[in-house]
């Protein structure tokens, strides 16, 4: 696709995607947001340079292996908080023995965990739309 | 006062635009009406000061589905199919008519929204609200009851979401074999 406008307002709001997304991942214990929140509005950021520069520069930027390895790594984070929880000596996902204190804990806790969910729900959007966009060029 | 003339405003659009989604047969134009109408639910969630469940909505609703929504319009066809002859609305329109009445018969035992008394606030949410700064130390309460009381049920949605992924590569993903097999085909064709 070769339309300017596109290409250059899309190059100008693709970082500001990628800065709100994180604002929203790692604010969302003080304001509205969360990992699900952030995970859809980064995959938003790489689905818009797909649809303006092509899938095959998309892909380039995040192949869908590295994507599938995500998508697997954002549960193991979310289980492993859980696992490394009962190593310490709490129940299943208690946070608060993960820390010194109980609201070192819980907040350590839990962004590590909304971590995880943003980084899972991230690379499924991607994986989900590459493999819809992908069917239509074989 | 403003509350509720935006809410009826809201409603008002949202029962037109699913007037016109279900009246039109492009279907691009019924993804675009769709992603309105999600915007517009996420307006409402706002009225409601719900607004991580509005921030979903609209990136969800709005953004991610209709751009899938797209993308099989663009493997399928942009048209709906005609209605096979024969068709009478009666019966169906007897179904959602019937139903419909049932739904609102329903509601009319449901504590109005905000109610203190309702059984929803008299459960836990007392407890959240009071004791959650106390227990996690992070102000938003959503965040804390999703990610530390309620952590089970959110590593379920990360695992849902996670299969769900699994389970469209499964049935649409490959694509690099099918290109790889086109691409070997072309070089037999070259022999």
């Amino acid at each position: 696709m070769n339309n300017l406008i596109l290409r250059v307002v899309s190059k100008i709001l693709i970082p500001l995607i990628i800065v709100f997304a994180l604002y929203v991942q790692f604010h969302g214990d003080f304001g509205p947001g969360g990992g699900f929140q952030a995970g859809v509005i980064m995959s938003a950021a790489i689905i818009l340079y797909a649809l303006v520069f092509g899938l095959d520069a998309a892909e380039q930027v995040i192949p869908s292996t590295l994507l599938r390895v995500l998508a697997s790594m954002g549960v193991l984070i979310y289980g492993g908080v859980g696992l490394v929880s009962l190593l310490f000596g709490g129940n299943y996902l208690n946070y608060t023995v993960l820390a010194s204190n109980q609201i070192a804990g819980q907040h350590l806790g839990i962004l590590l965990v909304e971590l995880g969910v943003g980084i899972t729900v991230f690379s499924v959007m991607l994986i989900i739309f590459f493999a819809f966009a992908g069917r239509g060029r074989i | 006062m403003i509350d509720v003339i935006i809410d009826v405003t809201v409603l008002a659009f949202l029962t037109i635009t699913a007037v016109a989604i279900v009246r039109m047969t492009n279907l691009f134009a019924i993804v675009m009406l769709f992603g309105i109408f999600s915007f517009l639910s996420a307006v409402m969630f706002i009225g409601m000061d719900a607004v991580d469940v509005a921030f979903t909505e609209a990136a969800v609703g709005a953004g991610i589905s209709t751009v899938l929504m797209l993308g099989t319009i663009a493997l399928t066809k942009d048209r709906k199919e005609k209605y096979p002859g024969g068709h009478r609305p009666w019966l169906p329109l007897a179904v959602v008519i019937v139903t419909g009445a049932t739904l609102v018969y329903g509601t009319l035992d449901i504590p109005a929204f905000g109610d203190l008394n309702a059984p929803s606030q008299k459960h836990v949410a007392p407890y959240y609200i009071e004791k959650s700064m106390e227990d996690t130390g992070v102000p938003n309460i959503v965040t804390a009851v999703l990610a530390s009381y309620r952590g089970f049920d959110t590593l379920g949605e990360v695992v849902v979401i996670f299969t769900a992924g699994i389970a469209v590569l499964l049935l649409i993903g490959g694509r690099r074999r099918k290109s790889d097999v086109a691409g070997q085909a072309g070089e037999d064709d070259d022999e």
